[in-house]
Formats: structure tokens, sequence, C-alpha cells
């Protein structure tokens, strides 16, 4: 689950990071209260969970009220890179000596959390990762022990940040590695990290992505999830505890377990169609949930065919015909379906779809013939 | 022969009273494996058709010498389960449970790293040697005995390309899933080595995913260790950057974990990789021969 940049700071202000003082706002009256509460000059903040905000025209400074208040305005409602603005982030405005980079992630590759340091902040750092490699050091942690004072040390020197910072950027490194620790973080990114004119240290952004598995640890957290920036669709899913991720194309897509899913959306791409989207009806899917991962699939309009590629281990091939089969009877979706079922009782299933006769569905053995046959149905409808 | 599984595991399971560790304790126990316990804290002294039930690990490894552990607790319970497993001295841990948390798994691994014992998954559905054991939730009907050793990140993908390969008449030693998350217990390489060793196995089967390193790894591996042939297949090469595919580790980020960079890699070292499962199974005839 990806943070806005408010409900990261509250995290980072909760284990001791030091942030500008601020407030959210979601109407013009409430970021112009927020801006007078805070005293003049502010910073007003789109908050989206895409970077280029700044570019975008979606940070604006606010040195009286009328300035407060007109850009409030303008950024409310926005669309930064595809995403709009519900929501803004007033607050104190700071005075800029220098700008660094600061970051923990979770190294896959290593197995360990990996701690980055950088001179070169407030611009993108893939960017100064390409042209100078040496201005972000990083090195990693052992989870067992912790991030010790030495590494905060170290990676302060060989990174070249000003002498009399040294130890408070150390210091605030180790707090990250609280948050990113205590918070189930997977991601805490720092961009900038500011030295402001009277050398103080503060994270004037916040980028924090918490493990969506370790959210029943923090309730807190699971209420700032951003209902609004989940596509109608997505949440729909979720909500019947489905795994759905929207794409763009026309061929509805269901299936039985992520690899296969994957699998079956890049079969379908080989045969000329555009996956719709990616569907797991999971482990075990009983009729209900096939039921309701038909209404999902059939909420988006651009799909003009779906394919059912289920092959059954603990899934059982008659329980998904029946699922199909109940769906039919309530929704009568008018778009063809093209099924293929093997595994556990698969002639079970094929015998009951053949039974029921349904308008408009096609029966296949094999998933190549099946992404086939559904391609040529989409693009005929 | 076979990897990992055989006529000498005596199987203990971590959530054998739970709805679903019993169903699959009992499945294992039908196929022939040597199912020896249970664990359920607060439960020591019951029964589960006729498994006995231990409190502890400590109490099921000294009564009963359980050598392998299938973990089927809840996430929020699977990563102790994992510590006091390898702390009663079991060699091997099969972790089906799924949605572990992140931080859980670094430590579990970190953790066993330093000493003897060997986990495979969290979020995998386990280990089939035909004809000798099955751990976990593979649907063993569909896979006989044979040469060709299989590993994958996913389940229902790994029952269909062993299902293609089965219609063209190969068997297999044996099949591994390692599990989709961000932090496996074991790699690719973990069951290369093993494959490799396995006198039985004479082609090595991987089957990835997007997202992480494993594959790329694996395909540098390959190079400098098997001698075996290696076939692979990648899944997911029409998903979007950002967008997390069903397996928690399955996430393009940025020009990373693609499956097109997956498949480059590999087939820079020499590994065949199918565009398609069938297509998999095509290979493996032009590398083995046909079966049928």
């Amino acid at each position: 689950m990806d943070l806005l940049e408010y409900q990261g700071k509250q995290l980072f202000a909760k284990h001791g990071v030091p942030v500008p003082e601020g407030r959210p706002a979601t109407t013009v009256p409430e970021a112009v209260e927020a801006a007078e509460d805070l005293g003049y000059p502010i910073v007003i903040k789109a908050q989206v969970q895409i970077g280029g905000r700044g570019k975008a025209g979606g940070i604006k400074l606010a040195k009286d009220r009328a300035e407060a208040e007109e850009s409030a305005k303008a950024i409310l409602g926005m669309d930064i890179r595809g995403f709009t603005v519900h929501e803004l982030y007033v607050e104190e405005a700071s005075e800029i000596d220098e700008e660094y980079y600061a970051a923990i992630v979770f190294d896959r590759s290593a197995k360990k959390p990996m701690v980055m340091l950088s001179r070169m902040g407030g611009m993108d750092v893939e960017e100064v990762a390409d042209t100078d490699p040496e201005a972000m050091r990083m090195l990693h942690v052992d989870p067992l022990l912790g991030l010790q004072d030495f590494h905060g040390r170290r990676l302060a020197f060989e990174s070249g940040i000003a002498e009399d910072v040294v130890r408070p950027v150390g210091a605030m490194l180790a707090k990250l590695y609280d948050v990113f620790v205590k918070e189930d973080a997977t991601l805490v990114e720092v961009n900038p990290l500011l030295i402001t004119k009277s050398r103080e240290v503060v994270a004037l952004d916040a980028k924090v992505t918490v493990d969506d598995n370790a959210l029943f640890r923090h309730p807190d957290v699971a209420e700032m999830r951003d209902l609004s920036a989940e596509d109608p669709q997505e949440r729909m899913a979720k909500e019947r505890a489905l795994t759905y991720v929207k794409l763009d194309g026309n061929v509805g897509i269901l299936g039985n377990g992520a690899g296969l899913v994957m699998s079956t959306l890049d079969v379908v791409a080989q045969a000329g169609g555009r996956p719709a989207n990616f569907l797991d009806a999971g482990g075990g899917s009983k009729a209900e949930a096939v039921t309701s991962a038909v209404e999902v699939i059939l909420s988006d309009d651009k799909v003009s065919a779906v394919l059912f590629n289920i092959f059954g281990g603990i899934t059982r091939c008659d329980e998904v015909a029946r699922g199909l089969i109940e769906a039919f009877e309530q929704i009568r979706p008018d778009v063809p379906f093209v099924v293929r079922l093997d595994g556990t009782n698969d002639k079970e299933g094929r015998a009951l779809l053949a039974e029921a006769n349904l308008p408009n569905v096609h029966t296949e053995t094999t998933m190549l013939g099946a992404a086939e046959k559904v391609v040529e149905l989409a693009e005929a409808a | 022969m076979a990897i990992l599984v055989d006529q000498d595991t005596r199987l203990v399971v971590s959530g054998i009273t739970g709805r679903e560790g019993t169903f699959h304790s009992l499945r294992n126990r039908d196929y022939g494996t040597n199912v020896v316990a249970g664990v359920t804290p607060g439960k020591g002294g019951q029964d589960v058709d006729g498994i006995p039930v231990f409190n502890t690990f400590h109490d099921a490894v000294r009564e009963t010498q359980a050598n392998t552990v299938m973990v089927f607790v809840p996430p929020r319970f699977a990563a102790d389960s994992i510590l006091e497993a390898e702390d009663a001295g079991i060699g091997l841990i099969i972790t089906i449970t799924e949605g572990i948390p992140a931080h859980d798994e670094l430590r579990v691994y970190n953790h066993l790293r330093n000493g003897t014992s060997r986990l495979v998954g969290p979020n995998c559905p386990g280990i089939l040697s035909p004809g000798k054991a099955n751990v976990g939730i593979i649907p063993a009907q569909f896979f006989k005995e044979g040469n060709v050793g299989l590993v994958s990140r996913s389940g229902t993908l790994t029952y269909q390309i062993g299902n293609e390969l089965a219609q063209r008449g190969f068997g297999n030693s044996t099949i591994v899933g390692i599990g989709g998350d961000p932090v496996p217990g074991s790699s690719f390489i973990d069951m290369l080595e093993l494959f490799e060793a396995d006198p039985e196995t004479e082609l090595i089967v991987i089957c990835g995913e997007i997202g992480g390193s494993a594959e790329e790894e694996a395909a540098d591996y390959i190079e400098a260790n098997v001698s075996k042939p290696v076939l692979a297949y990648i899944a997911g090469f029409t998903a979007p950057p950002g967008k997390t595919m069903g397996h928690a580790g399955a996430i393009v980020s940025g020009s990373k974990g693609t499956a097109a960079a997956k498949a480059e890699a590999l087939e820079a070292k020499g590994v065949r990789v199918g565009r398609n499962p069938t297509q998999v199974s095509e290979i493996a005839v032009e590398i083995l021969g046909t079966r049928v």
C-alpha cells in the first residue's frame, strides 16, 4: 500500500523523524484555514501517488491569504499524469540550503534491507544514478541486528555530505530505519532530505510503501487507504476477495492461480488479443466466487469476450461450471464466453455446461485453442 | 531417487487440526506419505484420524523422529512456527501459508541462513516426488514417476506445464514449488544444485515469472554449474509495470524484473525458453526424444 506524502510524514513524526509542520486539506476553505494557522509563507502540495508533482504545477508557494486561496483552487482537481488531485497538504515553507536523498529499500536479491544516501537530492534519483553513480552510496543491513550507528556514519562520510551535518543525518537514517521496521514498510524514501539555512536536517518529502500482508499489525495505516485513487472495478473485486488488475484491452480473463492467469494473458496476447484484466479466482474457487468474478469482469464495458482458463488442482472444475451457470442465470451476459476446463473433475464440469446449454458459451480443451477462439470472438464483436 | 521428499520423509504438520490442514494431511497420507505427527499448541494428546497431535515441535520430534514439516498455519503465526520447527532440529521446512508479512520473511530467511535447516516456500504448493511422497497441495493424480525435475514459483502454472509434459509421456523425478513471495526460503539455484546431483533427473524445467532477479541469477548459475539440459518458461510478458500480479513477488518495478529481460538472460546462457506451456513440452521432446 502506497501512502500519500502527508500520511508518510505522519509515520515519520511518530518515530521522531523531523518534518515541517503541515495539515492536509480536501477543500479550498480548509486549505486557507490551514495556511492562516501555520502562518506565511506556506507551500501547497498536491497529494497524489506519482512523482514529478513540482514540474506539473502541483506544488506552489503562497505568501498571503489570496495566494493560498488561488493556489489551492488551481491544484485541487488538477490532473497530474493521470492522477486527479483530491487532497492537498499545506506546509510551512522551508529555507533550503542543501538537498540530499535518503532511502531504505527491500533488496530482494540480497534479501536484506538496503540503506541509501546521496548528496544529490531534489531531483530524479534514477537520473543521478545514471550520470553520477558514485554520488549514491548504499549498504545492506542485517535484519537480525538492525541499523547500527556505524552504518549511518559510514554512509554520511562516504557520500561526501557537509561535515557539520554528518551526525544529524546519521541520526535521521536510524529513525527512518525505525519507520521501515516498525511500520512494516517495504520502501521509505526522502527526496529531498533538506538542510535548512540554519543547518537543520528535515524530511521535506516522504514516500512510504507499507506491506499489505502486515496491515493486520497496523490498523491505523490500514485506515489510510485512499479508496478514491483505486479503480472502481479493482475496488469491487477487493470487496469480494478476488485478485483483479485492470488492463486496457477487450478480452476479459479469469483463471485460478496467479501464475496461470499471467500465462493466460500472455497466450491471449500471442494469439493477437488484448487482455482487459488479470483476475485470479484463487485456489479452491467455489461457485459463488466464480459468479462474483463474472460480475467484476463484465462491469468493464470494454470487454467484448471472456476467457475462463481453469486447471483444477484443489479447484474442482464442476464447481467452476456451477458458478458460471449461476452467473448466467443472474447476469445474463451478452458477450461470448470461451471456457477451458482441465484437471480435477473436468469431465463433470464439461458435462454440466453441455447440459445447461448456455447461449454463446464455447468449450475448448487446450489453453492455446481457447486463447485463439476468444480472440476471434472478441474481434468479431 | 528424487529430491527433498521420498520414502524416508517423516512428516509433521503444523496446523493439522485446521480445516485445510486436516484435509491436506490426510490427502498426503493417502498418497503414501509417512505423516507421523501434527502440532497444534493446546491440542497435544488428541489425534487427527490416528495421527498424534503434540503441543510443541520438540515433543513431536522426540516422540516420532519427524524430519520434515509442512506449515499450514495462518500468516500471522507462520514465522513463529517455522522458527520453532528449526529450533527443534527439523531439517526441511515446507511452508504453504500465503500472505506472511515481508519483514517476518526477512528475519526468518536471515536466521535460517546461519543454520542447517532448509525452508521451501512460503506461499508455495509444496513438493511432490511421484510414486514416493507428496507434501503439500499439488494434485498428484496428474503426475507419474520420470526423469524431468520441475521447479516453479507458481502453483497452478506448475500443474499446467506438468500436465503438458505428461501428455507427451514425460514423468517427474520431483516437482518443487518455491513460492511466489518476495523472499522465498529456497531459490531456483538451490533446486538446480539438487537436481544436478540427482541421478534420476535428466532434464530440469524452471518455471519463473515477473519480479525480482531469481531467474537472472539462475541463468548465471546454470552456465557455471549445471551440466544437464535446462528448459525455462516465464509468465507475465503482458504484465504492466507497478502492479502486483496476484503473487506478492510478481511486480515489475521500472525496467527491472520484466519477463522479456528474464527470457533474454536465460537464452544468453544457452537455456531454451518456451513462449507458452505447450511449447515447453515441445522443446522437452526435442531434448529428450519422443516418449509416447
